[in-house]
């Protein structure tokens, strides 16, 4: 009580000083404590090699968080953007040979389903041509930055679904898919999957896919960016955990979204 | 008499300083994801004179293939620079501070005389309140431009889902391209900005810190006082 009416007021150089202290202080230290935290950020650890791998720790936990948020946005109705044949890339462009190299043996190729049960189809491709064909000119995107107008054609994976009795497998979170050398890996979240547009290509530019671009059969999901579009499907298996997912496994998101 | 002027919120000065590191770490990492397929260059008739960006650009700045952490550093920080721009917005809307920050329909003829004042050309500058004509431009303008930057940026993020957006952008080509000539203006801007901040003074870069500003007042003006002296 005593000291406080003591206090003489201020004169206006001693605010000026004051308030120069305090602002100043406060700014160097929270100056301090931004560099602090972006140095911790830049050097935090790895993620522990899993599904996911090669990403800053906290980088991941925040891809993960912001795909939870952006698939509130995603819908059926939502469809990529179409054009007429005319407009389709007569060079389609080739990005990667990992797990579809080489020339595929055509003869007997099947195309192996784990279902959840444990049961396991094997597909042919001719059964796989005698449903009816959907047929897609969109544009293709890379996470690179590139994109490229294509036309494809084939079953939609939906159609497949429905045709071979696999609606219950639908219930699985995720759709695992593996080139036949499981050199390359993709894992879907099942809306994606099940996307109206997503299709098994067995046809590019209105002939059969050549081998580097994933004969006899690859995936094509407007819906996602390049690397999830698996050349040469080898299997397909459906489950509740991510399935392992080649690129998320060098740093890139595993949700790749478009 | 010495005085103290309140100028600057602490609010204002608060998402400016935040703004500052966030978008230079924004503009790192969209450069790391750029360099994946960086097809942009300046070309005058057909001649191109310069290419985005030469390879001693890249190399000094430690850019070649790391576009996956170059992703998911921008798709952490957009966060936070949306974040912050918006309050920025909705706090200047609320206090009523747009009314100092928008142009007006003098503001266009105005900031010519400010740029020839700027430039030495002219000596006297036209009146002003808290902000010059052509500071309210460019304030005004690069709150536009983060706006744009956030649009662009949602339409190449989610070109399925947000396809709305991205038709809006004139397509995903446009979108980009956008985006990329915004980022540019930013560094413009910041050069413009730390040359005009280092001209207008120590008084005036102090408010941007401490909120406020020192005025001289001389006894008993005669006239109407002089316009204050060029702010930043």
């Amino acid at each position: 009580m005593e000291t406080k009416h003591k206090k003489k007021e201020l004169t206006v150089d001693q605010k000026i000083k004051r308030r120069n202290f305090i602002s100043f202080g406060i700014f160097a230290v929270l100056s301090g404590a931004a560099y602090e935290g972006w140095q911790w950020l830049y050097h935090s650890p790895a993620e522990e090699q899993g599904v996911t791998a090669g990403a800053h720790k906290p980088l991941r936990r925040a891809l993960n968080k912001t795909e939870l948020f952006f698939r509130n946005f995603f819908s059926n109705n939502h469809l990529v953007k179409t054009y007429p044949k005319e407009r389709a890339a007569k060079n389609v462009r080739h990005n990667s040979d990992i797990g579809s190299g080489g020339t595929p043996n055509l003869d007997n190729y099947m195309l192996q389903v784990k279902r959840l049960s444990g049961e396991v189809l094997n597909i042919s491709m001719d059964q796989i041509r005698a449903l009816p064909k959907t047929e897609i000119v969109y544009d293709f995107k890379c996470v690179e930055g590139w994109d490229q107008i294509q036309y494809w054609g084939g079953l939609k994976f939906i159609d497949f679904i429905e045709h071979f009795n696999l609606a219950g497998d639908t219930r699985a979170a995720y759709v695992g898919l593996t080139t036949p050398d499981k050199g390359y890996y993709v894992g879907l979240d099942m809306p994606s999957a099940v996307h109206p547009q997503t299709i098994l290509a067995y046809e590019m530019n209105g002939k059969p896919v050549p081998a580097n671009h994933g004969a006899p059969v690859r995936l094509i999901i407007p819906v996602k960016y390049g690397i999830k579009n698996l050349k040469r499907i080898g299997s397909i298996n459906f489950s509740n955990k991510r399935p392992p997912d080649y690129w998320a496994e060098r740093g890139y998101d595993y949700y790749s979204g478009l | 008499m010495k005085r103290i002027k309140e100028k600057h919120s602490l609010l204002m000065r608060w998402t400016h300083w935040v703004n500052f590191p966030i978008l230079t770490v924004m503009i790192w990492s969209g450069m790391l994801i750029y360099w994946a397929n960086d097809e942009y260059s300046l070309s005058i008739f057909g001649a191109t004179i310069f290419n985005f960006f030469p390879d001693g650009f890249y190399t000094a700045l430690n850019i070649p293939h790391r576009l996956a952490e170059g992703m998911a550093f921008h798709f952490l920080f957009m966060w936070i620079f949306a974040i912050n721009g918006l309050v920025y917005v909705l706090y200047t809307l609320i206090s009523g501070a747009w009314r100092e920050l928008l142009p007006n329909r003098h503001s266009f003829k105005e900031a010519w005389l400010v740029l020839l004042h700027d430039l030495h050309i002219r000596k006297m500058a036209p009146p002003q309140k808290k902000y010059n004509a052509a500071q309210r431009i460019a304030y005004t303008a690069i709150i536009v431009m983060g706006f744009g930057s956030l649009i662009t940026g949602l339409a190449i993020y989610k070109p399925v889902q947000f396809y709305y957006l991205t038709w809006l952008c004139g397509g995903y080509h446009t979108a980009r391209i956008i985006h990329f000539i915004l980022t540019i203006g930013y560094v413009l801007f910041f050069l413009v900005h730390v040359i005009q901040v280092i001209l207008a003074g120590w008084n005036n870069f102090r408010s941007v810190i401490s909120g406020f500003e020192i005025v001289n007042d001389k006894p008993k003006p005669a006239t109407q006082s002089t316009p204050a002296k060029d702010g930043n």
